[in-house]
């Protein structure tokens, strides 16, 4: 049993609707979903005035539709699943402490900021602010695994502290900024600034960096952890390398100008 | 017209412990003998006490408005106003906005507020945000002892024109009083030092020391018969060992009125982080011996809150220490300010001593008189947690069990686990009420005799102090009732208290040319017009001249 969703027609603004949560709905029979308040822009509106809803009680959701413009969609949510056909808009999954989340379209930003725990599968690209902590908190993610197929924009990982992200495509400028733990896996590589003013943490990438200068060299090895991580990660498909007779990881420690204990860990094939 | 009957009230003022007494409010706002013919409050097995007044908080201008804009986690997570018809919207939180900070205050039966802390460049800001704070009546302090226009002039003994610069800037801030943050010491940040020791001369100049400032302030103060007198943040603020600096800074003061803010961050042991500990003993045994000093506890609860001084050097120090985020403004040549978001933690056994040195002040220091209510909102905890603390001073169980979950290694460091007394509601009210607005010279405040300002709180008695001290049955300000059964049913505009004192009237034209000289405002531009003060009342001072 599932509650399906299907969006009517895209809102002229911003539809905030925290209620698209597997904590709200499982409990709840048809009428009452539809029923629930969403706010659309600064107006309160049931959701059914947005959304076609089918079943009831469930703690799987199926959301169709361009929700490009859908914000805040598995909001704190602690359990069961939401699968998004289509565009996703931003802070999904923010705060999650639970559950999956799977999007087959591209998602926005801010998705899983702040989450606590929870697994978040973004098929497309996703925007920026991945993990990251709203402005002003001290940290960002702080367990969890957010992987994205496609690209991701800024500030991925920002202020993170634990958990993993995995980025399928490039990831743009300042990936990991002031990093505090955790783990972001680049298969495609970044643009600048990977890593500034990280404290400690974890940044492997499978492409060439273009490092700070606030990083230091420190030596080519084969860390024993990337092992563990890729047996792990490869129950989702996703393949890291780590094999001697692959390559090997050039580690660079930093930032030094805050100054940090992160490292990145740059692939270097055989 | 009110007249509350039935009630068992406390009135230090008057010494009044608990009798069962009638209160009659007139029409203009104030006690009156008796009134026929009006709306009577019974308050029969209900608590009645005057009014809270808090002698030392930070609740507007420029630094309260830095820090709100530096915790935005903060607002995500906290109280939020919602607008209704009387109500406007805002914030609680650790940096409450404006209008909240009134219903806040109001909420808990305070209705006397002195914002402790204002540079004369942001005089105008806090004026204005002050107005926007309903419901509680108004005193500013102005910060004086890094003033360099007056430091150059003590620099150079010329004792009659730091005086005149003094009132000169207490009238050009409409201010109620002098405030002295770390003398001298903020001066030498400017030079990226401090002032730890009251005999050393401050960077920049020659033979001043922060013991000259102290003194003659002091004097200064008293001779322009100002109500309130100094109001002292003493030097070395929060340091391991500053009981000594704190004790010499005493020295300097004696035959002096003064009050020491926040002593609890001046009352440490030991000579590093590791070995600080409580020297609160010796602090109130000076307190106990001489009754020309007043005091506030500074008291620390744990939690989430951000330091706000303007102590720029030990701001900075505090963000190296936690190594979060750190503002610094730049106030010209009048002063410094810092702000660090921090978190006290029981596991923290710097922050455990801190915590326990609030309480063993308010607890060793006999007179209530002398020590009052406050955690430095938000510096120690925010204001809207002051129940509490009554709650910790009222009940030595309650204690016992939060000191049973401080770290073993407290041991040896606090004095608190031997302390037994309990805070009677008659000292609760003089240490929240009439204490501090005797401090204040506000001698119509925290009185409940006839002809003073009709601000009470009635509680309803409970076993549960705090949820008593912080749930107020009725509160009534300047005659109108205000809160009535939990909910804010009227938010008057409050009144703001100013002083006049006299100063030499060459003043303006000794001020110019410096002014010209040094600062980036206009000197025309500079004092803030009366027009601009909500209610102003002022108080003219006289001259010993």
């Amino acid at each position: 049993m599932t509650i399906t969703l299907h969006l009517k027609q895209p809102p002229a603004v911003p539809l905030e609707s925290e209620v698209l949560s597997p904590d709200v709905l499982s409990e709840l029979s048809n009428s009452e979903i539809r029923a629930l308040i969403i706010y659309h822009g600064k107006r309160q509106v049931p959701l059914e005035e947005f959304f076609d809803v089918n079943g009831e009680r469930s703690d799987q959701l199926v959301i169709h539709g361009d929700l490009n413009k859908v914000r805040w969609i598995g909001r704190g949510m602690s359990k069961g699943t939401i699968t998004v056909h289509g565009k996703v808009g931003m802070h999904l999954g923010a705060y999650m402490k639970g559950g999956r989340i799977e999007v087959h379209g591209d998602a926005s930003d801010w998705i899983g900021a702040e989450m606590k725990n929870g697994f978040i599968h973004v098929h497309g690209n996703a925007g920026g602010q991945i993990g990251a902590a709203y402005r002003g908190s001290l940290a960002g993610m702080k367990n969890g695994t957010i992987i994205v197929d496609g690209s991701a924009g800024l500030e991925v990982g920002m202020r993170m502290r634990r958990g993993t992200i995995v980025l399928g495509g490039i990831a743009r400028d300042f990936t990991g900024l002031q990093m505090k733990g955790g783990t972001v896996i680049l298969q495609s590589g970044a643009e600048i600034r990977t890593g500034a003013w990280m404290n400690r943490g974890t940044i492997i990438s499978l492409k060439p960096l273009q490092m700070m200068p606030t990083f230091a060299y420190a030596n080519d090895f084969n860390p024993t952890f990337v092992n563990v991580y890729a047996r792990q990660l490869k129950q989702i498909g996703i393949n890291l390398p780590f094999a001697r007779s692959e390559g090997t990881y050039q580690r660079y420690a930093g930032d030094l100008s805050v100054p940090g204990k992160g490292e990145i860990l740059v692939w270097q094939p055989a | 017209m009110i007249k509350i009957t039935g009630g068992k009230v406390y009135d230090p003022a008057n010494g009044i412990d608990g009798q069962i007494k009638d209160l009659c409010v007139g029409k203009d706002g104030t006690f009156v003998e008796a009134v026929d013919g009006c709306r009577t409050i019974d308050a029969s097995g209900m608590i009645v006490f005057p009014g809270g007044v808090d002698v030392h908080t930070h609740v507007a201008g420029g630094a309260m408005n830095f820090a709100r804009a530096m915790t935005p986690e903060d607002h995500r997570r906290t109280q939020a106003f919602i607008r209704t018809q009387s109500r406007r919207s805002g914030l609680g939180g650790m940096a409450p906005t404006t209008f909240a900070t009134g219903y806040l205050y109001a909420g808990m039966g305070f209705t006397t507020v002195n914002e402790a802390a204002v540079p004369v460049l942001s005089a105008r800001h806090t004026h204005e945000e002050l107005a926007d704070i309903p419901i509680v009546d108004k005193t500013t302090l102005t910060l004086m002892a890094n003033n360099e226009i007056m430091l150059d002039q003590m620099q150079a003994g010329e004792y009659e024109r730091a005086k005149n610069v003094v009132a000169w800037y207490l009238w050009a801030a409409k201010s109620y009083g002098v405030k002295a943050v770390n003398p001298g010491g903020v001066a030498a940040w400017k030079w990226g030092l401090d002032a730890k020791q009251l005999s050393d001369p401050i960077a920049g100049y020659s033979s001043l020391t922060p013991g000259k400032i102290v003194t003659m302030l002091a004097t200064i103060c008293d001779d322009l018969q100002l109500p309130h007198p100094m109001h002292l943040h003493c030097n070395n603020l929060g340091a391991p060992g500053n009981i000594s600096t704190t004790l010499d800074t005493l020295k300097h003061l004696e035959g002096h009125r003064a009050h020491i803010a926040h002593s609890q961050y001046h009352a440490y042991g030991g000579d590093s982080w590791e070995t600080m500990c409580s020297a609160t003993t010796q602090l109130a045994e000076y307190f106990n011996t001489h009754p020309n000093i007043t005091t506030d506890a500074g008291a620390v609860l744990f939690g989430d809150t951000v330091t706000i001084t303007a102590d720029g050097p030990w701001q900075h120090l505090l963000y190296k220490l936690t190594g979060r985020k750190w503002g610094n403004l730049d106030v010209e040549n009048e002063t410094g300010c810092g702000i660090v978001p921090y978190t006290y933690r029981p596991s923290n056994l710097v922050n455990a001593v801190q915590w326990a040195s609030g309480l063993e002040l308010m607890l060793l220091i006999k007179n209530p008189w002398q020590v009052f209510l406050s955690t430095d909102h938000p510096n120690g905890g925010c204001f809207w947690r002051y129940p509490e603390i009554i709650q910790l001073l009222m009940c030595a169980d309650f204690r016992k069990e939060c000191i049973a979950k401080l770290p073993d290694k407290i041991k040896g460091k606090i004095t608190l686990p031997e302390i037994d007394r309990e805070y009677t509601l008659y000292e609760v009210a003089t240490s929240m009420s009439a204490g501090p607005a005797r401090a204040l010279g506000l001698l119509q405040k925290g009185n409940l005799g006839i002809g003073c300002d009709a601000d009470l709180v009635i509680y309803e008695e409970e076993v549960d102090v705090a949820r008593m001290f912080s749930h107020p049955r009725y509160v009534i300000k300047g005659g109108e009732v205000v809160i009535e059964d939990g909910d804010i049913r009227e938010t008057p505009h409050g009144r703001e208290f100013l002083v006049k004192p006299s100063y030499a009237p060459d003043t303006d034209e000794f001020m110019r040319p410096l002014f010209e000289d040094c600062y980036t405002m206009q000197f025309d531009n500079y004092p803030v017009e009366l027009e601009r003060i909500e209610n102003p009342k002022i108080l003219e001072l006289g001259t010993n001249n």
